[in-house]
């Protein structure tokens, strides 16, 4: 017999459910605290939702925030902030800087002048500095574009309810999308517990993990559903836990196998993109526990039907069995 | 069980290599992008230099050559987004109607009484009357110079919207009219942007229409958005008008059918103009840069036969007269008039710098806009911002893929190869397909290919591990195989098409960036199902075929 990785045991028996309040109250707990977090620390909201200029600096002599800001100053840009960028990446001669200024009054750009006039500062303050990027957004658009993030959460959410209430159940619907949910608010928690920046890719890094949250949580629906034909009289809760030990394996594997992609690229991706992937490298992890651990408790709790010869008919109680 | 129909094979075959042949031109991205750009350049020319021949020669005529567009986020460019005014076009349109209906109304002078203008916010023109009793005959009358709208639905609307409050008539453009107005000033817009970008002649630009008064321009390799600006940001309405008077103060009441407008070179000079061109830029057919007579530069132009005539009638009448070339509303010169200029061509002095009488020519010659704009977002990214992103994607990707590959052969032994062979497949195809359909590939669109090396293991891990499973309980492995794809499929399509639908939400509602990332995970979700489901499964059903093992291990 060849040698086989086995990063979980053939055959499992744990009782998912056995600690199903302290998990589900864990969850629970990230989802008021996000949105709690939220409420209280704000998003850093980046220009595309909040409108405004940002300007990456790349230079080889040592950075000078200090000396930025003072340059800066004269111009009265209102607020501007100047932040120094780390990446493994970049070599000792590599000195990168992020400046964002706010959205001026009454123009919806930083119009070129005022841009010629930054440029032109900021190179006095450093002759070897060099403008990797210049991107201003006005407020009208930002305000847009917020709006329709908002709207493709929704869009997507709703989209999977449906579908999943066709294939399956309307339990099942309520369960995934749940954790749907958590899994978004967590994660947004987590960027406003550090401050990271809010900007549309990490829209669309949210929208993939609704993506995968969902194909973890339907993978383990498809087993229970089948093992729910198969096993008609066996309590509900034993049925679940069956269906998720039997797909435990597959859901190690694939978690690790994505985990490992977006690792790589978390560290060795650069610091552009590296919010994004770190949005998606932490949803797999949540999405993979929610649909563990706040999918299912769920369903358990709405409870389904057990007779899946005969059309829906009773959708609940769950302990109706004999 | 295991049989797979030989023109299965065949499809399945056909679909991987072509998959891939389409994929093969982005390794030699250089080559080929010389390739492609030397077709395009000779063709527009009509004839090919040595260098062109060469370039072309990198490359193999009869093989694909389609490549993966990259975003502005990896190869670098300008991004603007500008809203254009449409309402101008009512003001103007308005200014332009006032001394048709005066006309009209002045036939009627009997009945409706005197004839005044009224002042009236942009887009509508009021008129008072001196008789109110005889309002309906004069909405009548200015009715009268309506016409109907042309629309798809074809519905006989007026263009004119004339209604009346009291004794002041008030004219607007109808619904329909406007609709249709906005409709043709983008259109407008975007053709005259196109031929402005065109000019500069760099590579393929993206200019769109987007919602109902927007234009979205995307200009790879220009150096930054206020370069890009300078040339789409100006409206270049050049008109010619008589002078009437010049003063160091504007004249706040220059009367009716007059204009004030500033001297460009000499601050605090004001021209009062007749208001109504000579000529105006629309007649131009060329403009070029050049040099006057003392060597400083200049713009020669010439006109058409009618802007021709009209020019060379008006400076045969009017010798030793100031006469004022107009551009946006500022007075760039006022020769005097020194002899009749009967060619219709001319040259516009004024105190400009080479770039700027160049860029003026290309203004010239490129049309003016038919209204201002604003820009709404502005977006500059350096090629070398671009050049460390895609680096970093490319480490990023090979050092996941090798890790996922070690990781599932590891797991599933020969199995995983066969899943490591798909996963290839399935990435060469993303690129093919890309490629084909001339996608675009941006940053985030390289973490949805990472995402899919991660992901698309996902459905061969499902097989193997319902393999195993049925193992323990099916007779014999051939079975055990044929019930793990079948009972695996459920799921396999369940998680797909739920991962699917938010793409395609992401596709639609997103933008820029975020809609290159949408279009590869789709086109990476569809792929890696294909290859997971019928690549794996014709590489597993040959290996079983060939060696007929008594049992297997997954």
């Amino acid at each position: 017999m060849a040698f086989r990785l086995k990063l979980v045991p053939e055959k499992t028996s744990i009782d998912f459910f056995r600690w199903q309040w302290a998990t589900f109250g864990v969850s629970a707990l990230m989802v008021a605290a996000s949105v709690v977090l939220v409420i209280v620390m704000g998003l850093n909201f980046g220009i595309d939702f909040k409108g405004g200029t940002t300007i990456r600096t790349e230079s080889s002599q040592p950075l000078d925030v200090g000396a930025y800001r003072a340059a800066l100053s004269p111009l009265d840009l209102g607020d501007v902030s100047i932040t120094q960028v780390f990446d493994p990446t970049f070599g000792p001669d590599k000195q990168v800087a992020q400046i964002r200024i706010q959205a001026q009054q009454g123009a919806e750009s930083l119009t070129p002048e005022a841009i010629l006039a930054v440029e032109a500062a900021l190179k006095g303050a450093d002759p070897a500095v060099v403008f990797a990027a210049v991107e201003s957004v006005g407020p009208k658009v930002s305000g847009e574009l917020l709006q329709s993030a908002i709207l493709a959460v929704l869009a997507a959410a709703t989209g999977i309810l449906i579908y999943i209430w066709m294939r399956f159940e309307w339990q099942f619907a309520v369960g995934a999308v749940a954790a749907l949910v958590h899994d978004v608010v967590v994660t947004i928690g987590v960027f406003a517990l550090f401050q990271l920046k809010f900007d549309l890719t990490i829209i669309a890094a949210l929208l993939t993990i609704l993506g995968y949250s969902i194909n973890d949580t339907v993978v383990v629906f498809d087993r229970l559903r089948e093992n729910l034909m198969k096993f008609k009289t066996t309590p509900l809760r034993d049925v679940m836990n069956l269906s998720v030990n039997e797909t435990l394996s597959r859901t190690v594997m694939t978690s690790g196998t994505t985990l490992i992609a977006l690792i790589a690229l978390l560290v060795l991706g650069g610091d552009v993109i590296r919010g994004f992937v770190f949005a998606m490298t932490f949803g797999v992890v949540v999405g993979t526990w929610s649909s563990v651990f706040v999918a299912k408790n769920i369903v358990l709790w709405l409870g389904v039907k057990r007779d899946w010869s005969k059309p829906a008919e009773t959708p609940f109680p769950g302990a109706e069995q004999p | 069980m295991l049989q797979i129909p030989l023109w299965k094979r065949i499809v399945i075959l056909a679909l991987v290599l072509s998959g891939i042949a389409f994929a093969v031109p982005n390794l030699f991205y250089g080559r080929v992008e010389a390739h492609n750009d030397a077709i395009v350049a000779a063709e527009r020319v009509g004839f090919e230099t040595p260098e062109q021949a060469v370039a072309r020669g990198g490359w193999p005529d009869f093989l694909p050559s389609g490549l993966v567009n990259l975003g502005l986020d990896l190869r670098g460019g300008a991004h603007l987004l500008a809203e254009v005014h449409v309402a101008d076009v009512y003001k103007a349109r308005m200014e332009a109607l006032w001394p048709e209906a005066r006309r009209a109304l002045a036939g009627k002078r009997a009945t409706i009484g005197a004839v005044r203008r009224a002042p009236a916010p942009d887009g509508e023109l009021r008129i008072q009357i001196g008789t109110p009793a005889a309002m309906a005959e004069a909405v009548a009358a200015v009715r009268d110079l309506a016409n109907p709208v042309v629309t798809l639905t074809g519905v006989g609307e007026s263009d004119l919207d004339v209604t009346a409050e009291g004794d002041i008539l008030i004219v607007r453009l109808s619904e329909a009219e406007r609709a249709a107005t906005d409709d043709r000033t983008i259109q407008q817009s975007l053709e005259i942007i196109r031929r402005r970008v065109d000019e500069v002649g760099t590579r393929e630009p993206t200019i769109q229409r987007q919602g109902a008064d927007r234009i979205l321009i995307q200009v790879p390799g220009l150096g930054s958005a206020a370069e890009l600006k300078a040339l789409i940001g100006t409206t270049a309405k050049l008109t010619f008008h008589p002078v009437l008077g010049r003063s160091s103060e504007p004249d706040p009441a220059p009367g009716l059918g007059r204009v004030v407008y500033p001297s460009v070179d000499e601050r605090g000079l004001f021209y009062t103009l007749d208001a109504s061109p000579v000529v105006s830029g629309d007649e131009l057919v060329d403009a070029r840069p050049d040099f006057d007579q003392n060597g400083r530069p200049a713009v020669s132009f010439r006109f058409n036969p009618t802007g021709a005539r009209k020019f060379g009638d008006y400076t045969a009448a009017n010798i030793g007269q100031p006469f004022a070339i107009v551009l946006d509303g500022e007075v760039i010169s006022a020769p005097v008039i020194q002899s009749h200029i009967p060619g219709g061509s001319g040259i516009i002095t004024g105190s400009f710098t080479v770039e700027e009488s160049t860029n003026l020519a290309v203004l010239l010659r490129a049309g003016a806009l038919p209204a201002g704009m604003t820009f709404l977002e502005e977006r500059t990214i350096g090629p070398e911002l671009g050049a460390d992103s895609i680096e970093a994607g490319r480490i990023a990707s090979v050092v996941g893929l090798a890790a996922v590959v070690v990781f599932m052969i590891l797991s599933y032994g020969l199995f995983g190869v066969f899943a490591s062979v798909a996963l290839m497949v399935n990435i060469a195809m993303i690129f093919g397909i890309l490629s084909a359909i001339g996608g675009t590939l941006t940053l985030p669109g390289i973490a949805g290919i990472v995402l899919t090396i991660g992901m698309a293991v996902d459905a061969n891990v499902l097989v193997f591990e319902r393999i195993r499973e049925e193992l323990k309980t099916a007779k014999g492995p051939a079975r055990a195989i044929g019930l793990g794809y079948e009972r695996a499929m459920s799921a396999i399509v369940d998680a797909n098409i739920t991962t699917f639908l938010t793409a395609a939400i992401l596709f639609f509602l997103g933008s820029g960036p975020v809609r290159g990332f949408a279009v590869t995970l789709m086109i990476g979700i569809v792929t890696s199902v294909f290859t997971a489901i019928w690549v794996t499964r014709l590489l597993v059903v040959v290996w079983y075929d060939r060696r007929r093992p008594k049992t297997i291990t997954v």
